[in-house]
């Protein structure tokens, strides 16, 4: 398995720590409601199909990275710096181009 | 027998090996198959299950039969394949799976009980009674079946593994391997050209066909020249690619130093490749199969295309007198080869009443071989026609049921294949393996013109998806007639078994046994019968399998399907993949500045993480670790020690955001810390429960350096980054790694700041250093950190210098310890220090504990969120249910307790019902003269003074204890501050 680090390009996933589901990046305000901690916390979908999750280029540059890919195929479809998420964030980069 | 003017074997060159003890002589360029058959050696094993003589059938990596053991004592490798193993000088192969001997075996007496071995006999027959299966069933057929056996003694063989990089992976160096390389090559692409041959070719090698109007190995040899001197090529003999996997990858195994003579001890036997390609051309051509006739597995019965591969590869004729059976033009082919070397040829028997009429040879059209005769080879064949049966003598019989295409690279990621009536095989699907191609026989173009043709069009293909314009590259003129097959899988006249897979002894019958007993499924009857399991992996009998169980099933071949093909493509050893991981490989190791110095005094090294600790530092007349222990405790308690903690993590922070961001992720404040002090701090996890711990110095306004507990440390700084990427990322705030740029030494005891002094210039300030400060001072003209904290309760100090001058440091910091009285203390002792003390490890938040577990609620800042904080509000995550940390004094001190031990009331059953909590460490504590224990009791703080019942089931342990302060010694702390 091949995942395009924004930053560094396509490199072997042994690189990468896996972390989860992406939700984990959502942190919900400190006086959200309890049902708000507890689906950030704990509630998961298991798609067949489309997913979003993180990885950490632990072996690389130390970037967390949303990684989107489809779990029956097993393709990485985009990739983007955890850090660009937010507004005005770059868009997601394509698979295989290098940053 | 060896025919002259044939093969393409160095016939000046001799070479001597033993099998089975005997002396054989070939020739370099055969493998142990071809220069044992020159020899007219048929017999080479005896099958799995009935201890059947066997021969060799193939030859390449599909061969089921001749399985032999190479290699003597722990550097023996079983089943390795006899078409497959080089000869050299020396080499010593001995057959499996008999005794005494190949031509006698005990155990042929399972031939004679076949009738009870069908499929699914150990289901039905081992049932009863119960107790019996593990003490005599298993063990008993787990001798009388099976193959080779390893050695049981260590391997000290050299593996290696190696990572290569690709524009585009040919599989394959037949004509469509050949030519797709070619224009990929000549194009200017980045090409490995992997062929699991010793020599590349492919085909060419084994037929007398031409190819641009030269032999077709001529041709090959040319190409490969051109290739060879191209610095964008590399060639990869000996390298079977063994697996697609996602992304392009490609699992290879290279055969490296297996084929040599005195091979150097550190080249490596076999090499694991992992290729990365942009994209992939799979030509790996394919397996001829056989045809299910009554008693087909004699020595002497093979592939057609073997029989004409061993005579116009190696120059062996495999008989004195052929027949061939087929059901397909290409089997002439191997009468006609035969014929032309002046091999006999007794017959051809083709299933087909409209066989193409031959030249040279007799033709049986319409005949069927229903049995054949022969101890320990091949003596004669039945053949039966619509006008009767004739027995015909012969010692070798050349079958043919049609070509499957090596197709299993483009099913590893769960492709189907289709099926293609014109050839009576499956082919792969285009996309099967995304960037993957096959073509020519692989993809069931089995005409070596078309093979050429289609092996440049996919390189072309390749090179424009890659964005590389191609050249034109020329196809030679070659072989382009069409071949003709009647789809024809089973005899099913005559008397006796019909073998479908040889490597694991499955029938006809056992197929049909597994239908009839409704295992109709394809998985199922796999299962069910073993058939295509271990060596064979559906190589050579699948196909055939596949048509008897649609035929006993009454479906068509496409609706019944195939297994699920995976990888590996043939077996790989374990020492190949975990090359480099055994022993101390097999994991990475951390050694401290000071190793080499503790090493020196004898201390006994003890893992923490991938970090080697010493544990002890044992001196002359003790006699057990606890005596070094408690003297070192005690000089630390009343003189002073030395111990390198570098090992905890130490993270360096910088940034105007670095105050904040700590605020966030520590559940205490950092923003109020001042410049040059250093402060305690806990960690949470998102979900409340305690991750870390350790102390943060602030060495400038924009500057800390944090530490964390040595297991922990990777952990932290992956939260560290998430945190900051995932929920501040316009902070500005960095972060890195330092731990291994500083090595640093506790420095503990009441005469520690005498020890320090003696180094420095002038006398340390305690203004400058009170407790809990730090900062900058030159040691022995070494510019230093110096923290003035305590993880033993002492006074004390820990210094940081530059890693190089780590070494020489502990050195002289043991040298003035020691002359002082004091002494270099080890993990046992530090161990010891901080459970007097109540000081927590992750033996205490091992991720179930929260901050009031352990007592520390009121570090959770309520003027500000952290990391944790919501979540660590939830109800049941405080309160008297809590199991809280407390500490255990045994009520007679020298009974000692373990760690894990279970606390109950103290009249209470111990049982789980009835559990209080559990015991997390535990140490004698020379100090205060009684055993020690930190736990988790619940409601345990208000219980304070209770005596609780103590048991440990495990070690039989069953004790009285009282319910104390966790901090045993010293309280209030003084001694530190002092």
């Amino acid at each position: 398995m091949r995942i395009t680090c924004p930053l560094c390009g396509e490199r072997d996933r042994r690189e990468f720590y896996y972390y989860g589901d992406a939700v984990y990046a959502d942190r919900p305000a400190e006086s959200a409601a309890p049902e708000a901690w507890d689906a950030y916390l704990h509630l998961r979908d298991n798609p067949a199909g489309e997913t979003r999750d993180l990885w950490y280029h632990e072996m690389g540059c130390s970037a967390w990275i949303e990684v989107t890919r489809n779990t029956v195929t097993h393709a990485i479809l985009s990739t983007r710096l955890v850090a660009d998420r937010g507004e005005g964030g770059q868009k997601p980069r394509a698979k295989g181009k290098k940053a | 027998m060896r025919i002259a003017g044939r093969g393409l074997v160095d016939r000046g060159a001799s070479v001597g090996f033993r099998f089975d003890g005997r002396e054989h002589v070939g020739f370099a360029g055969d493998t142990l198959a071809s220069a044992l058959l020159a020899g007219g050696t048929r017999l080479l094993g005896r099958s799995f299950k009935y201890h059947r003589p066997r021969g060799v059938m193939t030859a390449g990596s599909e061969e089921p039969n001749a399985l032999v053991t190479v290699g003597q004592g722990a550097a023996s490798i079983p089943n390795v394949r006899a078409t497959m193993q080089e000869i050299f000088p020396g080499l010593d192969a001995k057959s499996q799976n008999r005794w005494p001997s190949l031509g006698f075996d005990a155990m042929q007496v399972n031939d004679l009980l076949s009738p009870f071995f069908s499929a699914g006999f150990y289901y039905k027959t081992f049932m009863w009674p119960r107790a019996f299966w593990e003490r005599l069933y298993e063990p008993a057929i787990r001798r009388a079946a099976g193959l080779g056996a390893l050695s049981g003694k260590h391997n000290e063989d050299a593996y290696e593994k190696a990572f290569a990089f690709c524009d585009l992976l040919v599989i394959g160096s037949g004509p469509a391997g050949l030519m797709a390389a070619l224009t990929a090559a000549r194009a200017g692409a980045d090409v490995i050209l992997a062929e699991e041959d010793a020599r590349m070719g492919g085909r060419l090698l084994a037929e007398t066909e031409e190819v641009g109007g030269k032999p077709g190995h001529a041709w090959a040899s040319e190409v490969l020249a051109e290739l060879g001197a191209m610095a964008n090529v590399r060639l990869m003999t000996r390298t079977t690619v063994t697996g697609a996997y996602d992304g392009g990858t490609f699992g290879a195994l290279e055969r490296v130093g297996l084929h040599l003579a005195n091979a150097p001890a550190d080249l490596p036997r076999e090499c694991f490749w992992r290729i990365v390609a942009r994209r992939a051309i799979l030509a790996s051509g394919a397996h001829e199969r056989q045809i299910a006739f009554p008693m087909n597995d004699r020595p002497g019965i093979m592939t057609a295309g073997a029989v004409r591969a061993y005579l116009n590869r190696w120059g062996v004729a495999a008989g004195r007198r052929v027949a061939i059976f087929g059901n397909n033009d290409d089997a002439h082919r191997t009468a006609r080869d035969l014929v032309s070397a002046g091999v006999e040829v007794a017959a051809l028997i083709d299933v087909r009443d409209d066989a193409p009429q031959p030249a040279g040879y007799r033709l049986i059209a319409g005949g069927q071989v229903t049995g054949t005769r022969g101890r320990l080879g091949l003596r004669e064949i039945t053949v039966a026609t619509s006008s009767g049966e004739e027995r015909i003598e012969v010692d070798c019989l050349a079958v043919s049921g049609g070509w499957n295409p090596a197709l299993h690279l483009a099913c590893h990621m769960n492709g189907r294949p289709a099926w293609d009536e014109t050839i009576a095989a499956f082919v792969p699907k285009p996309g099967m393996v995304p960037g993957l191609t096959a073509c020519g026989a692989a993809a069931g173009t089995m005409t070596t013109a078309a093979a050429l043709a289609e092996g440049r069009r996919a390189a072309e293909a390749a090179l424009s998806d890659l964005g590389v314009a191609a050249k034109a590259v020329d196809l030679p003129q070659a072989e382009n007639g069409g071949t003709r097959i009647r789809a024809f899988w089973e005899v099913t006249e005559g008397k006796g078994r019909a073998w479908l897979d040889f490597a694991n002894d499955v029938t006809t019958k056992d197929v049909r046994l597994a239908a009839q007993e409704n295992y109709r499924s394809v998985e199922h009857m796999k299962r069910y019968t073993t058939q295509g399991m271990a060596p064979d992996q559906g190589k050579n009998s699948n196909i055939a399998a596949l048509a008897v169980l649609a035929d006993a099933t009454g479906r068509g071949i496409p609706e019944t399907g195939t297994t699920t093909f995976r990888p590996p493509y043939v077996p790989v050893s374990i020492a190949a993949m975990g090359a480099g991981g055994q022993g101390a490989g097999f994991a990475p190791q951390r050694y401290t500045t000071s190793h080499a110095a503790s090493a020196e005094r004898g201390a006994p090294m003890i893992e923490a993480g991938l970090w080697y600790r010493p544990s002890y530092f044992p001196r002359p007349g003790e006699t057990t670790w606890r005596e070094a222990c408690d003297r070192e405790v005690m000089a630390v308690r009343q003189s002073v020690g030395v111990c390198d903690v570098s090992t905890l993590g130490k993270i360096d922070i910088q940034g105007k955001d670095a105050a904040r961001f700590l605020d966030l992720v520590y559940t205490n404040t950092f923003s109020s810390l001042p410049v040059g002090r250093v402060r305690y701090g806990l960690m949470l996890r998102e979900d409340g429960l305690v991750l870390d711990d350790g102390t943060t110095a602030r060495l400038g306004d924009d500057h800390y350096l944090t530490t964390t507990t040595t297991a922990a440390a990777g952990l932290v700084m992956r939260h560290l980054e998430f945190v900051h990427q995932a929920h501040c990322p316009d902070w500005d705030v960095r972060m890195i790694s330092v731990t291994e740029h500083w090595a640093q030494f506790a420095i503990a005891g009441p005469k520690a700041r005498d020890l320090l002094n003696s180094m420095l210039l002038a006398p340390l300030d305690d203004g400058a250093f009170p407790f809990m400060g730090c900062g900058e001072i030159e040691i022995r003209g070494v510019p230093a950190r110096l923290f003035r904290i305590s993880f033993s309760g002492e006074a004390g100090y820990e210094i940081a210098v530059p890693a190089r001058f780590g070494e020489g440091l502990f050195r002289d910091l043991v040298a003035r310890a020691e002359s002082m009285g004091g002494a270099a203390y080890g993990m046992e002792a530090l161990n010891v220090l901080r459970i007097e003390k109540g000081f927590i490890t992750h033996a205490e938040i091992h991720g179930r504990t929260t901050a009031f577990d352990i007592g520390l609620q009121g570090m959770v800042s309520k003027k500000k969120d952290c990391i944790g904080k919501a979540a660590s509000e939830r109800p049941g995550l405080s309160g008297a249910q809590r199991e809280q940390l407390v500490g255990l004094r045994p009520v007679q001190p020298a009974k000692g307790f373990g760690a894990g031990s279970h606390l109950f009331n103290k009249d209470a059953k111990a049982v789980s019902a009835n559990d209080q909590g559990y015991v997390t460490s535990v140490c004698w504590s020379p100090t205060l003269k009684t055993h020690l224990g930190l736990a988790f009791l619940k409601d345990g703080r208000a219980r304070h003074g209770e005596t609780v019942r103590l048991v440990d089931h495990l070690r039989g342990t069953d004790i009285l204890c009282e319910v104390v302060n966790p901090v045993f010694f010293d309280p209030e702390g003084g001694r530190a501050r002092g």
